[in-house]
């Protein structure tokens, strides 16, 4: 080795040094690794492709009065119905205070015949049934989950049963009279 | 000591060089003269005027025959268009889809999640209409040459009208000096004028030449320049720590006779 | 050893009960380590650290990757293109096994130089040679994991080769693809051990390191340890000497990783595998270009074994051999430092070992360097033959005939006279 030998004279400054040369190396050195973990951990959150496929576009035009389809968006259902006007008004006639999570039905539609919420019961994730013709749909005529019970309203509210919340509304917007963007 | 771990460092690197070189074993085929490409040394980028030119040679001439697989429309981002662009361009291309509620495949205009279609619908069908050759897909193509962008920069302009005296060019085949073999089923893609550049770009062969090979290496490697740019910080930084290493061994050593 | 007194009190209830803590602060913080180890001697925690990063990277690759023919490749260039740094993770996995071996290599070659398979050493070694044995395998089949044409057509040459083996060959080779060809179920099976092999390298490290840990580190003299002023504590000493040489190493990697990343692999692996057409010229990766050059260098038959089954055993000779090496090996001194003699044939081994590597790359009709008259082949028989005469011969009758240098009495005399020759 050609390292040579120190003399080992002068060392009361030196500790101080090492001392924080120490702090500063180890700081550097954590922050470093800190930063490489990143990639692994966003390599984990929606790819590109992934993101690309995040809207949908539904004709509507095929959807009769009184008809509800579901269509999948982002791996899950949306439910899209063509509600009735006894429909509309029934799920405009209940008090607020007597919902679970109070929510007016203006505010979770854009316009009173269509009714568009994602089709995931917000207690555990089931598909509540009610959609296709002469399914239960509970007892507000809307959609009855059957994993755990929970009723849902024409507005897509929870009634009764142990869900939480409302049935989530997607951002969506009209193209046209008869077709519209969900996401 | 020191002499050893440099010799086996040094052992390192002649490794690496062996299996570069040997990888360029080439036959009778002369080895493709280097070009300069804007994306080369540490910090080349692409030139987005240039990939646009590309990819309109691609669209208007190779797109004829070449499938371009793993790209979008949303991936043309990449070569500086905007969402609006991007939108216009993916519509302009019939995207085959369904089965529609009837159970029937139908045509759309694209979509910028749509990628790219295959000019035919599968290999058998390429193969019948190029004389039993099936024309590769380009994605990838600059990657999968040795020297990708020079070899497919010499490719293109590496067509004669006549194949020398004595070469017997069989019915159908170009002759092409850098194809290995000589003889390709491609006819002379490109020519001056193939393409009017709105750009004012003087468009002759080696212009279009380079820059669909250009627009063929980003479609090989979008990633290149975030790469390269990150490459920069992780290195800077390294440097930086290793330096601080290093002055913590000595520091921690400086008392050991070793 | 004596288990340290533990302050904190959760950490003694722990060491109490598992000492798993002891064990830690045992062989990473005192354990006793000779005080003059060169910068050779980091090779082997650099070697443990692309391991971890090749387990990690290949965990979350393994997140986005499709394991079938039909989705192989796309799933990659997903990768490459769309999974969030998905490129970065992919081109550290793919060099990342460039650097393992690269790390290893030297590795051995010091392990070599320094004598340290000679007793005690001789299970630490073997375990060692298990670890590469290990490695090829993973590299093999991960290499065919892309479903490039290198991966489809290096996989159909390499599990040939047990073709060779007489009756049991052909059925052999059957059973490894499960099928009649490299294919679907092959791709799978490879996948499923690709991911289990880097485990049990980790397993054979652990082993490697106790191994290491009861008989000490060999040292630059190859003088055991004899006095406490012979050795230093691990810790500080050799973790920040360790961590410095690991910044220096990942500066090598990334300028790999972020400016050439293709540079070590084939260009037709970016070309879908097609069972239909072979590539021009294969090549297995770089480092496999020395064993291969054994492997094609037998071109002849001995006593009526056929040409490729003799060129498959010496393939497997060439690494089988370094298990009897400490007993091949017959000198006294275990450092060449003081094997004036030896030091010159390792050297021309190493040599040796490099221009098999580039008889390996080349088509064995060209010309050696350009040499005319000299073909690749005949240069790649007589560097293999220099392979094995190098442990059969030279090892034994260099050791017997050899005037060796004095050694020095211990670690420490020879630290303060090269420390006064400074």
């Amino acid at each position: 080795m050609s390292q040579t030998v120190h003399s080992s004279g002068d060392h009361q400054p030196d500790e101080n040094r090492r001392d924080f040369l120490t702090l500063a190396t180890t700081a550097v050195g954590v922050v470093g690794t800190g930063v490489a973990l990143w990639p692994f951990v966003d390599s984990m959150n929606p790819s590109k492709d992934v993101l690309a496929l995040a809207s949908v576009e539904v004709n509507l035009a095929n959807i009769a009065v009184g008809q509800a389809v579901k269509v999948m968006w982002r791996g899950k259902p949306v439910f899209i119905r063509h509600r009735t006007e006894r429909e509309i008004n029934e799920a405009n006639e209940v008090a607020l205070n007597e919902l679970v999570d109070p929510q007016a039905d203006d505010a979770r539609v854009e316009k009173k015949e269509w009714l568009i919420v994602v089709g995931v019961c917000t207690h555990l994730g089931c598909i509540p049934m009610g959609t296709a013709t002469g399914e239960a749909r509970g007892d507000y005529d809307g959609w009855y989950c059957p994993c755990h019970g929970s009723h849902y309203d024409t507005s897509g509210r929870i009634r009764r049963g142990p869900a939480p919340k409302n049935l989530e509304v997607p951002t969506y917007t009209f193209l046209t009279d008869t077709s519209v963007r969900i996401g | 000591m020191r002499k050893f771990a440099l010799t086996a460092i040094a052992a390192a690197f002649a490794v690496t060089a062996f299996t570069g070189t040997a990888a360029r074993a080439a036959g009778d085929t002369p080895v493709p003269a280097a070009q300069d490409w804007s994306w080369q040394g540490l910090f080349g980028t692409y030139d987005r005027a240039q990939l646009q030119r590309g990819f309109q040679v691609y669209k208007n001439v190779c797109a004829g025959c070449h499938s371009l697989r793993f790209i979008a429309f949303r991936n043309l981002e990449g070569i500086g268009f905007n969402e609006d662009q991007i939108k216009a361009i993916a519509a302009e291309y019939d995207i085959e889809d369904g089965p529609n509620d009837d159970g029937d495949m139908f045509t759309r205009p694209g979509k910028p999640s749509d990628y790219f279609p295959s000019p035919f619908p599968n290999e058998k069908a390429a193969a019948a209409s190029n004389g039993g050759a099936i024309p590769p897909d380009l994605s990838l193509m600059t990657k999968a040459r040795v020297a990708g962008p020079d070899y497919v920069f010499a490719l293109l302009t590496g067509y004669e009208e006549e194949a020398p005296e004595g070469f017997d060019l069989s019915d159908g085949k170009s002759y092409n000096h850098y194809f290995p073999g000589h003889q390709i089923s491609m006819a002379p893609p490109l020519y001056d004028e193939a393409v009017e550049y709105s750009d004012g770009t003087p468009a002759t062969l080696e212009q279009h030449s380079r820059d669909v090979v250009a627009f063929l290496n980003w479609t090989a490697q979008p990633e290149l320049e975030a790469r390269k740019e990150l490459g920069l910080q992780v290195i800077l930084f390294l440097i930086v720590l290793t330096a601080m290493l290093y002055a913590l061994k000595r520091k921690i050593w400086r008392d050991i006779e070793h | 050893m004596s288990a340290p007194q533990w302050n904190n009190k959760v950490v003694k209830w722990v060491d109490d009960r598992l000492p798993v803590i002891s064990m830690l602060h045992h062989s990473a913080y005192e354990y006793p380590t000779p005080k003059n180890l060169s910068y050779m001697w980091n090779f082997g925690s650099l070697a443990g650290f692309v391991l971890v990063t090749m387990i990690l990277t290949g965990i979350f690759l393994v997140m986005n990757y499709t394991p079938h023919t039909s989705m192989a490749f796309e799933s990659v260039e997903r990768i490459m293109r769309d999974v969030n740094h998905g490129w970065l993770i992919r081109y550290i996995h793919m060099n990342g096994a460039s650097m393992f071996f690269i790390c290893v290599f030297i590795h051995i070659f010091r392990g070599l130089y320094y004598g340290s398979y000679k007793a005690p050493r001789e299970m630490l070694w073997w375990i060692g040679i298990l670890i590469l044995l290990a490695m090829m395998a993973t590299a093999f089949m991960g290499y065919v994991l892309p479903w490039g044409q290198m991966s489809f057509w290096g996989a159909t040459v390499i599990t040939n080769l047990f073709s060779a083996f007489p009756i049991i060959g052909d059925p052999l080779v059957t059973w490894l693809w499960g099928g009649f060809s490299v294919d679907n179920p092959t791709l799978n099976r490879f996948f499923s051990l690709h991911y289990l092999m880097p485990f049990v390298i980790l397993g054979l490290v652990v082993l490697h390191v106790w191994a290491l840990h009861s008989v000490r580190s060999n040292n630059p003299t190859g003088v055991e340890i004899k006095t406490p002023q012979d050795s230093i504590p691990f810790h500080p000493y050799y973790t920040i000497k360790d961590l410095f040489g690991l910044g220096v190493f990942l500066i090598f990697f990334c300028a790999f990783v972020f400016f050439a990343p293709d540079y070590l692999g084939h260009p037709d692996n970016y070309i879908p595998a097609n069972p239909l057409v072979t590539p021009p010229h294969i090549v297995p990766e770089w480092y496999f270009l020395p064993f291969y050059a054994i492997l094609r260098s037998i071109d002849f038959t001995i006593l009526g074994i056929p040409a490729k089954l003799l060129g498959v055993l010496a393939m497997f000779a060439s690494i089988v051999i370094l298990f009897v090496i400490p007993w091949l090996d017959t000198s006294k001194v275990r450092s060449s430092k003081f094997r004036p003699v030896y030091k010159w044939f390792f050297w021309l081994f190493v040599i040796d070992t490099f221009i098999l590597g580039y008889c390996g790359a080349k088509a064995p009709d060209d010309y050696f360097m350009g040499i005319p008259g000299l073909k690749v082949i005949v240069m790649g028989q007589l560097s293999t033959l220099y392979y094995f005469v190098h442990f059969l011969v030279v090892m034994p009758l260099v050791g017997k005939l050899e005037r060796t240098k004095p050694l020095p009495a211990s670690i420490s005399e020879s630290v303060l006279k090269e420390g006064a020759n400074a």
